[in-house]
């Protein structure tokens, strides 16, 4: 089971997970209430229909996984008090926990998750029908025993059994509805610990302490308030009026980010984000004339002062990259050894000249459209910066502005682009968030968020195929690697930098950052310190 | 005309605008449904692309299309909607998961309580500024109007919204920046529960006021410096008749009638502004909904609020007609 449990990744795994930080070994204080932000809105509470971010982040506090992830990657039991995977990582075994109820007080037992898996996640999760694709079998020979049967090896799904993951349905209360338009998908029944109260739409959710938590004496807090706030200087003013007092994932600018932390009261914190390691990158379509000459590519990667652009659009929350895996996915991201390119435009420019597209009259050589991601503000900006770059070495660039769903419908359904500018979420494994990134099969139209470059290399496919199954970490890991080389030398598309989310809290709140995923943590830990 | 007679049609009136004002709402819905058509991408998009990057299956789009009823010929989508619209079913949110008339009356109370007590803010101190002003044009206090006028007219909404968060909220910390009400264990109910939402209210409808007292004060001053030069007035003083009776009884009512219809044109204006405001206090609002159902194209939900804010705005417009009569007898209503 160790020697399995080693694909994950980071270190080796551990049964339980002691206290990993100062913090949880001081004496937690009972009470109080935590008000928190949460942007946007979350449409409904169910991550099994829904993965955006404010719904993990809200759901996460209502509903317990089987496991949870630790700091180190290991491991932690949940709702699932042990498992057992075994050698040929064909048969995982979980042993739930006794006693465990809904919120409503039925009991949670294994044919609650045999139903969340076989009639909620691979019916209706995109992620889970492909993670979970090699899953044959759910067996319960008993009410505390879940046995799954894989007809491969499948190493990735070994970091999707959280609640983020795999959402887990109270059976009594879905089965024989229509799960999509189920009425508890917008106030979830969980095992969580803080109870649904009420969802006032456009206002706030309002969570209150479970007190049959199974973890008893757990959660400190007695109320979990988020609080939907649409605009981002309001949401600063809201820090500093003592409205709220956390917020993920860049709850406010960089600047006022600069401005609370030297208020005093106020942490801005890195941590909690190490399972979603975030890149930012450019996407050229193959297809486009000129973007289908590697050099140009690589001209364009040499034209941009990735590190300037960083400091300017990103508050310096960041570091250049120099490999399409973050430097986070250890021990996946292969530091050294790849081909690079710095900030030259006298290169770049070269490059251009040697691709055959000398600048002409009026000192540009060919246009091109840039269609930057409309998440707002600071992409934005990005796209501008890039756009004054490539101009300095005579690409004429007409920055292209939309809303998101035109946006996606021209990039991942029609490949109607020049040049995109985009980000993702690595993921805790490179499969999640990387292979969709290069994987010429992944490609398909009307899919948003895979390959759409039309970039195809049968070595780079092969290597991500043998990853898959791969139950030899070293192997999986070479993999990778070649996946890394081959991207950094034919740029299929141009990875900028990789972006540092950053949570802002109170200063008295603790517990917080003793995750490696921190939207998707139940805060079952998490208490206000004495001032 | 007797009295009875008066109301008898008056209520024809009613009746008859009433009746021309349903064409003009299918009209609307039709025209909107279309135009969000021309728009690329649809709610299953959205919605797939939601389900981040492991979406990897071409199929699922399609599944969601079907599930939502978009694969369905766009005639027909419409069709569908109307016949239900007339059985007053709004229809499913499939973004939301619940009825569009749950999303709705969730939201609705708050952009009606935000657009009243603005409006009410905007008309009583809009008048009373334009008639102080046209006491003595061009003097000190029209000046200072003017002035004030034309800044509350040109400062964007979002910047005077979030002026006004930092120096009454963050500065001298009086009031909430932001919500409609304290989030208590415990509802708050009667006095406490008033007090609160006053509380949350005096920054975003001072906003939104702002904006629209411009407007009426100089709409105010203009008509009544008109009235007061009419021949009727110079005839009332020429009678020996005090001054505040001259100014109200025989200038402002005059005055009113370009004021009611200004209020009833911008009944639609008032709406937009609620959506910029509802973002900057974090008001929870129908605009925010709207501008939410646009970027996400969720069409059941677009669709019901255009209908019920054409509703309003058809609404308001009867209720200007129907002042008219009042403060202008020589208008009669259904003439």
């Amino acid at each position: 089971m160790i020697r399995m449990m080693s694909v994950l990744t980071l270190a080796a795994v551990l049964a339980t997970s002691g206290p990993t930080s100062a913090e949880e070994k001081e004496t937690p204080i009972r009470g109080g209430t935590l008000n928190s932000i949460v942007h946007p809105e979350p449409p409904i509470l169910s991550p099994l229909l829904n993965t955006a971010t404010p719904i993990v982040l809200v759901a996460t506090k209502i509903n317990d996984g089987l496991v949870d992830y630790a700091l180190d990657g290991s491991i932690k039991p949940q709702l699932a008090e042990s498992w057992d995977f075994s050698k040929d990582g064909l048969t995982l075994t979980f042993k739930l926990r006794k006693g465990v109820t809904w919120h409503d007080g039925h009991p949670f037992t294994s044919a609650d998750v045999k139903f969340s898996i076989e009639e909620g996640l691979l019916k209706y999760s995109s992620a889970g029908k492909r993670i979970f694709q090699t899953l044959s079998k759910v067996e319960t020979p008993d009410e505390q025993t879940v046995i799954l049967t894989l007809s491969k090896p499948t190493p990735v799904i070994y970091r999707n059994f959280n609640a983020q993951a795999l959402w887990l349905l109270p059976k009594h209360l879905y089965e024989g509805t229509d799960i999509r338009s189920n009425p508890w998908n917008a106030k979830p029944i969980g095992t969580g610990p803080f109870v649904f109260k009420e969802y006032v739409r456009g206002s706030h959710i309002a969570l209150d302490r479970n007190p049959n938590y199974w973890d008893a004496g757990k959660p400190y807090l007695d109320r979990v308030v988020f609080k939907i706030i649409p605009d981002a200087a309001g949401r600063a003013a809201a820090f500093e009026t003592g409205a709220v007092q956390f917020g993920q994932q860049h709850p406010i600018t960089f600047a006022d980010a600069e401005r609370l932390k030297k208020d005093g009261r106020f942490v801005v914190d890195t941590r909690g984000y190490e399972f979603s390691p975030t890149w930012f990158w450019l996407e050229p379509n193959h297809k486009n004339q000129y973007l289908q000459h590697t050099k140009v590519r690589q001209a364009i990667a040499h034209a941009i002062d990735r590190g300037l652009l960083l400091k300017t659009v990103w508050g310096g929350y960041g570091k250049v990259a120099d490999s399409p895996i973050p430097s986070a996915l250890k021990p996946f991201h292969l530091g050294e050894g790849l081909q690079q390119y710095p900030f030259d435009p006298k290169r770049a420019e070269q490059l251009l000249d040697e691709a055959g597209f000398p600048r002409k009259e009026g000192g540009w050589r060919f246009k091109l459209t840039h269609d930057f991601i409309p998440y707002g503000d600071d992409y934005r900006r990005t796209g501008e910066f890039v756009r004054q770059s490539l101009r300095r070495v005579g690409i004429d660039v007409t920055l292209g502005s939309q809303d998101l769903t035109t946006w996606l419908k021209s990039v991942f359904t029609d490949y109607n682009f020049d040049l995109i500018s985009s980000w993702g979420n690595a993921g805790a494994d490179p499969q999640m968030g990387i292979e969709t990134r290069f994987w010429s099969k992944a490609r398909m139209p009307g899919t948003s968020w895979v390959v759409v470059s039309g970039y195809q290399n049968d070595e780079l496919d092969a290597a991500v195929e043998d990853a898959q199954t791969q139950i030899e970490p070293q192997k999986r890991v070479e993999d990778y690697n070649t996946l890394q080389r081959i991207v950094q030398r034919d740029l299929p598309l141009i990875p900028l930098f990789e972006i540092d989310w950053f949570s802002v809290y109170d200063k008295r709140l603790h517990g917080l950052t003793n995750t490696p995923n921190q939207r998707a943590d139940n805060f079952a830990n998490v208490y206000f310190a004495p001032e | 005309m007797s009295s009875a007679g008066q109301s008898r049609s008056l209520l024809r009136y009613v009746a008859r605008r009433v009746l021309l004002a349903i064409p003009l709402i299918l009209g609307i819905i039709a025209f909107n449904f279309f135009l969000l058509q021309l728009a690329p991408g649809d709610l299953a998009d959205v919605v797939a692309s939601e389900q981040g990057g492991a979406a990897a299956d071409a199929g699922y789009v399609q599944e969601l299309r079907k599930a939502f009823g978009l694969d369905l010929p766009i005639l027909l989508q419409l069709w569908t909607y109307l016949k239900n619209v007339a059985t007053l079913d709004f229809g499913f949110s499939h973004r939301y998961g619940i009825a569009v008339t749950e999303l709705i009356t969730a939201r609705l109370g708050g952009t009606l309580l935000l657009a009243a007590t603005s409006l009410v803010i905007a008309v009583i101190l809009g008048t009373v500024l334009g008639l102080l002003a046209a006491r003595r044009p061009g003097g000190v206090i029209d000046s200072v109007v003017s002035i004030l006028a034309t800044l509350a007219y040109s400062a964007p909404l979002f910047w005077v919204g979030l002026m006004l968060i930092v120096f009454f909220g963050v500065y001298l910390q009086w009031l909430p920046t932001g919500g409609m009400q304290e989030v208590t264990k415990v509802p708050l109910q009667g006095l406490a529960l008033l007090i609160d939402r006053l509380h949350h209210l005096i920054l975003p409808a001072t906003t939104l006021a702002l904006f629209f007292m411009a407007i009426y004060a100089r709409m105010t001053r203009a008509s009544m410096i008109e009235a007061m030069s009419q021949d009727y007035i110079r005839t009332a003083r020429a009678k020996g008749l005090r001054d505040r009776r001259i100014i109200f009884r025989h200038g402002f009512r005059n005055a009113l009638l370009p004021l009611v219809t200004m209020i009833g044109l911008q009944a639609g204006t008032l709406l937009g502004g609620s959506v910029v405001v509802e973002t900057v206090f974090a008001w929870p609002g129908m605009g925010r909904l709207a501008f939410e159902a646009v970027s996400n194209r969720d069409l059941n939900l677009l669709l019901s609020i255009m209908l019920l804010s054409s509703f309003v705005v058809v609404a308001v417009n009867l209720v200007v007609d129907i002042l008219y009569a009042w403060l202008d007898p020589r208008i009669e209503v259904g003439a």
